[in-house]
């Protein structure tokens, strides 16, 4: 058996484990796009920050690859032909498979903007390529403006913030994080990093570069050192497209990590799947999700039965010391009711649809909040536990006796 | 509010260097003693309350704690003690009879440690019991007078119903109510687990401890709490409760409060009712009645079950041995007036009774004087403390002894004597679940199995020592003993010699 | 392998293995030295409520999805099966604290991730056994 995987993050020595979990034999290979191990790619900020060192930054020993007899392909795939079942590089090498799986996982998304060619030192900021030639491009006087405060940007902002002279992120949307947090929270949010040096300019973008210059939408002027440019990913997928594979906004996967074409699997990043706190497919790209997800493709392709049947989108983030966390769908926009807890310095929102908690988002004090995360995933019946005291404190004791003495007593 | 009178008897010393503030002693005490006061960060204490447990010592892990007896004192005085003057003002502020528990506190003569054994030497070998079979094996109950046997060989004579003990101790009666679940439960498989046998008191036996039958002694008292005739036919023996060596001469109470769902079941009486146990059995006024109660019991069951009559050990213990062994009693249990209970008038337990090595000595020579001391086994019971005790015992006439002080202080018990206030921190004697918990029965039975395997090998050791393979052939021995320090009156109701001689 | 189970019927919510195991974690060898004064910050922790008491620490599941959620790598499941955290890698971005089904992450006051590694740093039996008076927690092979 051949298998073949295009791309080298998270997912893709995930689903390495998960074929040689099930087959030893098989030959594996690996085409990607960046010379490094397959790395952590949240720790680009972390490495900026200091808290992550460049040689300590990797998914998997040194020598994984080796022990795992795959061959690595440096090179990017730019077609597949599904039939002969080969695909092809952009150097012109063709690769034949008897499995696929694709973690090709996304790509920063900039619009055009005008002048943005004068702009000397411009950035995005996905790979640790990004983060080394960010490094290269400050000084500890830089004043740096990041476009976007989404948690890409925002987690820019806290890499930097000790080693350059200044921060500046603006975003056309009226708040921080917008895509995750309400008004109210996003306040916080934003009232936290302001009070750590962090500058905003929101409902306001940059129309427009002039060398070391942004013309805002508002008319004011920000002049910078370093851009960067935070302003969404588009997940990579236009070879598959191409073949005629099945796509939304994402590569379509059932939960076995199958696309619509045979032979072909794929995860991470450039996936969308059924999320069943959503009731529908969307994108989750998340790392949890790409690990979990790229194992199960792995077991799969190599023939054994796996399925990811509780994909929930799950994320933590905290900015110096202020931490948040969501999973699953925290809207009440499909009918669901929403339970809101405050406490000192947190808020708590827990959305309640058909008697199961399908999503909820703390900010603050996020203790023990995987306790809540578990039922969502698990879809657990509320009546089965005191709820109420539940979202007061996350423990197990709201729990029946019989659940505490099987998770305490026995082997989970 | 009245003046009180009563100086707090212990004191409760803390190193406060060392106390990290974890609040183990604050919640371990069931009776209050210790309390952190989050302004200032301190742990104070409230010594008026402490019984000293030792529990909060125990269980401080940077060892802060010490419980010391107070040092404030009432001016000395010979004749009026301190706790005799405190005993008064107790009394003048209840009105009501004092109540303690565990066995007799006071400074009467223990004749086991005035009793010492011989050893050989030279003329004749002692033994080595890890390289000589040693046997502590016994049978209690009646042993015919003479064996027929078969024109084959074989044993022609039926051999009366024995109990049979790995050696030769038991856990004697402690009823459910009087002590907790989980020690009743420590004691059945410990004694299940050694090959004795324990006792359920008068309380009945819990519906969970039926499995360990063939190591129970199951009890008939004078209240006949949860008698029937499963019960009866589930031990291995049954015992009739005539009188109990901490008080004798006057019943049980089991107040109420301690009677919950679980002890009402066991005891077949109604929850939340005292549990009286009357001071005589109304239905036995003389050995005759006696004997018909034997007899009931033992038609009951078939005569498959020795029969064991308990009595303290009183004034006229020999007489009355005698005419138990008359009754068709199997087997005497003696309880001396150092045994303990879960609650007694303290007068009563402090001066009823007599030692148990005198009511020994007295009753084993007047059944072999009579000639029926084949009728009976004897046990004995009341503050056997060690394995020479034992041995002790075993020389001055016993088939076997009956320990529950020793037993409960392996499971814990470090003899605050406050069992009647419920509220064993030990979780020994007491019924709430709370404090019940905190005697894991896996640990107790542990403990348990261990001190008498400690101390069957050092039976077996001084066994050998003394150039004795069985304990049949140490039972009534008594040229292996010498007294010390003991009157002519006393060597002679011992039936030993003065050592020296 | 070996886990620390927990049988509530004889958890006297004493706390102790909170204290032990804090201790154990400090690298000292004296407790007073270690905890005097010390708002502690155990790798186990009792839960109560009225006469419920019980301790929960890591279960080192079969399957951990703390490590599923680990953005650093620093979580892992050693040959052995202890879930360990190697803290020259964790950035305390809390994701495991966000999987945990039980509660079981915690971090101090310096955002340090802590949880029971079962002693293995420590060398030997998890201080939370070694000290529960009343075996309550036990150290083990499962029954399952």
């Amino acid at each position: 058996m051949k298998y073949v995987i295009i791309g080298n993050g998270p997912a893709a020595v995930s689903c390495i484990d998960g074929i040689r979990s099930v087959d030893t034999d098989g030959s594996i290979t690996v085409i990607s796009k960046e010379a490094h191990p397959a790395y952590f790619r949240p720790l680009i900020s972390y490495y900026l920050e200091g808290k992550s060192k460049a040689d300590n930054i990797f998914c998997r020993d040194k020598d994984f690859y080796q022990k795992n007899r795959v061959e690595t392909v440096l090179g990017e795939a730019v077609a597949i032909d599904k039939d002969s079942r080969i695909v092809a590089l952009s150097s012109g090498e063709n690769i034949s498979y008897d499995r696929l799986c694709i973690c090709t996982g996304s790509s920063p998304f900039v619009p055009p903007m005008k002048g943005l060619d004068t702009v000397e030192k411009r950035f995005t900021f996905l790979t640790i390529d990004d983060s080394f030639a960010i490094e290269q491009a400050i000084t500890p006087d830089s004043r740096v403006l990041i476009i976007g405060a989404g948690l890409i940007g925002l987690k820019c902002a806290e890499g930097l913030r000790d080693r350059v002279g200044q921060v500046t992120v603006c975003d056309l949307a009226p708040r921080v994080l917008s895509s995750i947090l309400d008004d109210e929270c996003a306040a916080i949010v934003q009232k936290h990093l302001e009070d750590c040096g962090i500058r905003f300019s929101l409902a306001n973008t940059a129309d427009s570069f002039d060398g070391g210059t942004a013309h805002m939408k508002d008319g004011s002027t920000i002049d910078f050192d370093v851009l960067v440019l935070a302003l969404g990913v588009r997940p990579n997928i236009s070879f598959f497209k191409d073949a005629g594979g099945e796509c939304g906004r994402a590569i379509v996967v059932d939960n076995a990590m199958k696309t619509s074409l045979e032979n072909i699997y794929a995860a991470g990043d450039c996936v969308e799947q059924y999320d069943i706190s959503f009731g529908d497919r969307r994108i989750m790209a998340l790392l949890p999700n790409a690990n979990i997800g790229g194992r199960i493709a792995g077991v799969n392709m190599a023939g054994g039965e796996l399925l990811f049947d509780n994909a929930v989108p799950m994320n933590s983030i905290g900015f110096w010391g202020l931490h948040m966390m969501t999973a699953g769908t925290y809207s009440a926009d499909g009918g669901a009711r929403m339970i809101e807890e405050k406490g000192e310095n947190t808020v708590k929102r827990f959305f309640v649809k058909d008697n199961r908690l399908i999503g909820f988002m703390i900010i603050g004090d996020v203790r023990s909040a995987g306790i809540y995360t578990n039922l969502v995933r698990s879809q657990t019946d509320l009546s089965e536990l005191d709820f109420d005291s539940l979202i007061k404190s996350p423990n197990l004791l709201p729990f029946s006796e019989n659940y505490r003495r099987k998770k305490l007593r026995g082997v989970v | 509010m009245p003046i009180n009178y009563i100086l707090p008897e212990f004191e409760v010393e803390r190193n406060d260097y060392r106390c990290i503030r974890c609040r183990v002693c604050e919640r371990q005490c069931a009776n209050g003693v210790h309390r952190y006061e989050p302004d200032g960060d301190v742990m104070l204490s409230d010594e008026t309350k402490c019984v000293d447990c030792q529990r909060c010592v125990c269980l401080c892990p940077t060892h802060a704690l010490k419980i010391k007896k107070n040092e404030a004192a009432l001016r000395t005085n010979a004749n009026w003690k301190q706790n005799t003057i405190l005993e008064i003002y107790k009394q003048a502020n209840t009105g009501g009879v004092l109540l303690s528990s565990m066995g007799n506190p006071d400074p009467f003569p223990v004749y086991w440690d005035k009793i010492l054994i011989n050893a050989s030497q030279v003329t004749n070998p002692s033994i080595d019991p890890l390289r000589e079979p040693m046997e502590t094996r016994v049978f209690l109950g009646k042993k015919p007078h003479e064996i027929e046997r078969k024109a084959n060989g074989e044993i022609n004579t039926e051999l009366p119903p024995q109990i049979e003990l790995e050696l030769p101790v038991m856990f004697s009666a402690m009823s459910y109510g009087s002590i907790s679940y989980n020690a009743h439960k420590s004691l059945a498989t410990a004694a299940e687990a050694l090959g004795i046998c324990y006792n359920t008191g008068e309380g009945g036996l819990h519906e969970d401890f039926y499995r360990y039958g063939k190591n129970t002694i199951v009890q008939v008292a004078s209240g006949r709490f949860g008698v029937y005739k499963d019960y009866l036919e589930a031990g291995a023996a049954i015992e009739i409760k005539m009188g109990q060596g901490a008080k004798p001469g006057i019943g049980g109470h089991l107040p109420g409060t301690k009677v919950g769902a679980d002890v009402s079941k066991t005891r077949m009486i109604p929850e939340g009712s005292d549990a009286i146990s009357p001071a005589p059995h109304h239905d036995i006024y003389s050995i005759e009645d006696l004997r018909q109660l034997v007899f009931s019991l033992k038609e009951a069951t078939e005569y498959k079950k020795p029969v064991i009559v308990k009595v303290a050990a009183v004034h006229n213990i020999a007489a009355i041995a005698s005419g138990i062994a008359r009754s068709g009693a199997d087997i005497i249990a003696i309880d001396g007036f150092r045994g303990g209970t879960g609650a007694a008038p303290t007068r009563i337990r402090d001066n009823v009774g007599i030692p148990i090595e005198l009511a020994l000595a007295a009753v084993d020579k007047r059944l072999r004087d009579e000639g029926i001391r084949q009728n009976v086994s004897l046990v004995v019971g009341g503050s056997v403390r060690s394995a020479s005790d034992v041995v002790k015992a075993i020389a001055l006439g016993a088939d076997a002894c009956y320990i529950a002080t020793s037993a409960l202080l392996a499971l814990g018990c470090h003899l605050c004597r406050t069992c009647q206030s419920g509220k064993c921190n030990w979780g020994i004697a007491t019924q709430d679940p709370e404090l019940v918990k905190r005697l894991n029965p896996e640990t107790g039975k542990e403990r348990l199995v261990n001190l008498l395997t400690a101390w069957k090998h050092e039976i077996k050791e001084m066994m050998g020592l003394m150039g004795i393979n069985s304990i049949e052939a140490l039972r009534g021995n008594r040229l292996m003993l010498r007294g010390v320090g003991l009157n002519e009156k006393e060597l002679e109701i011992l039936g030993i010699s003065h050592a020296g001689e | 392998m070996k886990r620390v189970y927990v049988h509530d019927e004889w958890c006297l919510g004493c706390h102790l293995c909170e204290y032990n195991c804090a201790f154990a974690n400090s690298g000292l060898s004296d407790m007073v030295k270690a905890l005097k004064n010390q708002k502690i910050v155990p790798r186990i922790h009792v839960e109560e409520s009225g006469k419920i008491h019980y301790a929960v620490s890591c279960r080192h599941c079969e399957d951990p999805v703390c490590i599923k959620g680990c953005i650093s790598g620093a979580l892992t499941k050693g040959a052995d099966g202890v879930v360990t955290i190697d803290h020259d890698k964790c950035v305390g971005c809390l994701s495991c604290m966000l999987l945990c089904p039980y509660g079981s992450i915690t971090t101090d006051e310096n955002e340090t991730v802590l949880k029971c590694e079962l002693c293995t740093k420590n060398g030997g039996t998890p201080a939370c056994v070694e000290g529960c008076p009343n075996k309550a927690i036990v150290f083990e092979e499962a029954e399952a």
